[in-house]
């Protein structure tokens, strides 16, 4: 499925290397198209726990060694706009539920996007995936035209919950770019993309698949994940 | 960081004792154990930046060692220590990674804060 123009699109994850996997071919296809995108990344994922083996960063070390890792996987899908909005990993559900909001609110309210890319609440596995999932759909959900929210869902229940995910996009074309974002966070993909890379030179239909096509759901607002916030 | 030397890390802990000192505590299973592993309890804790004054603190056993800091009123204690750092702000890391380089606990003692 083509990726269709967009005014503006707004990406909201809340570690960097959130955006690799998934999202970047999207990303870097929207760059190429002429559509600004603005990425804003909640965390630094300062508590990961892939410190190299043996240990090259430490507990104190790792927020600047992903900080550059994030701004190396811009550089790759050519993203300008990336913001840090400096919260702490693994504290972003303790957080003002209404301050999150609000953060999402003024990002939408500056750029006014038409898309807008996140995780697909109750479907997104990592606590700040959904406490990210759920203030920007409670912010979304507040507007009066409200802009496309795509959702990326990973949970193992995700197929019995949604079914087929409604959005495929083919990243083939920027197959390149895609591989040199997640390469970019080599603190923490090393293993992945090694065991990946193994299968793609092996020709792996299913690992050129997952590289090459990135899903989403549309959020369902008929299903809306709670009544009212 | 390197591998624990009890010997240096001894000298190390009683250097920061009797001090005020900022201490940072976690324990960790990471955020996807339950993902990977269904059936699996995903228990942990942290604690970063509250201030600590210990009299004695001692490490102890075969790697993966254990670490206590006796407390006028109480005890901290972390199991699982694999390696350790004096870093070049003068802070005492202490971390425990398993077989497969995965951070599982950290220990750390600074007399200036830790960062956010």
């Amino acid at each position: 499925m083509a990726i269709e123009k967009e005014r503006q699109v707004l990406v909201v994850f809340p570690h960097p290397d959130d955006e690799a996997f998934g999202v970047s071919g999207t990303i870097a296809t929207h760059i190429l198209q002429g559509t600004p995108v603005t990425y804003a990344c909640l965390t630094l994922g300062e508590m990961g726990r892939n410190l190299g083996n043996p240990p090259f960063a430490t507990r104190e070390s790792l927020p600047n060694v992903r900080k550059k890792e994030l701004l190396g996987s811009a550089e790759a899908m050519g993203l300008t706009d990336l913001r840090m909005m400096g919260l702490r990993d693994k504290t972003v559900e303790f957080e003002d539920d209404e301050k999150m909001v609000k953060m999402m609110a003024d990002l939408i309210e500056e750029l006014n996007p038409s898309l807008i890319i996140t995780f697909y609440p109750n479907l997104s596995v990592h606590p700040d995936h959904e406490a990210t999932a759920r203030a920007v759909v409670r912010a979304v959900r507040r507007m009066k035209d409200r802009p496309k929210l795509h959702c990326v869902a990973f949970a193992n229940e995700t197929l019995e919950v949604l079914g087929h995910p409604d959005i495929v996009h083919d990243v083939t074309a920027v197959r390149d770019q895609k591989m040199n974002a997640m390469k970019a966070h080599i603190s923490q993909t090393s293993w992945m993309l090694e065991e990946m890379e193994l299968k793609l030179s092996q020709g792996d239909k299913e690992a050129e698949n997952w590289l090459t096509k990135e899903r989403f759901y549309n959020y369902r607002w008929d299903e809306d994940f709670e009544e009212s916030f | 960081m390197e591998l624990v030397e009890v010997k240096k890390l001894q000298v190390e802990l009683d250097a920061f004792a009797k001090k005020d000192v900022y201490l940072h505590l976690e324990t960790t299973n990471g955020s996807y154990a339950t993902h990977f592993n269904e059936g699996f309890f995903n228990a942990g804790a942290f604690i970063r930046n509250v201030v600590i004054n210990y009299e004695l603190g001692k490490v102890v056993g075969d790697s993966p060692h254990r670490v206590g800091l006796k407390l006028p009123h109480g005890w901290v204690y972390a199991q699982g220590i694999t390696h350790y750092e004096l870093d070049e702000q003068g802070r005492l890391l202490l971390a425990g990674h398993d077989g497969t380089g995965k951070l599982a606990v950290a220990l750390q003692i600074s007399e200036t804060p830790f960062s956010y």
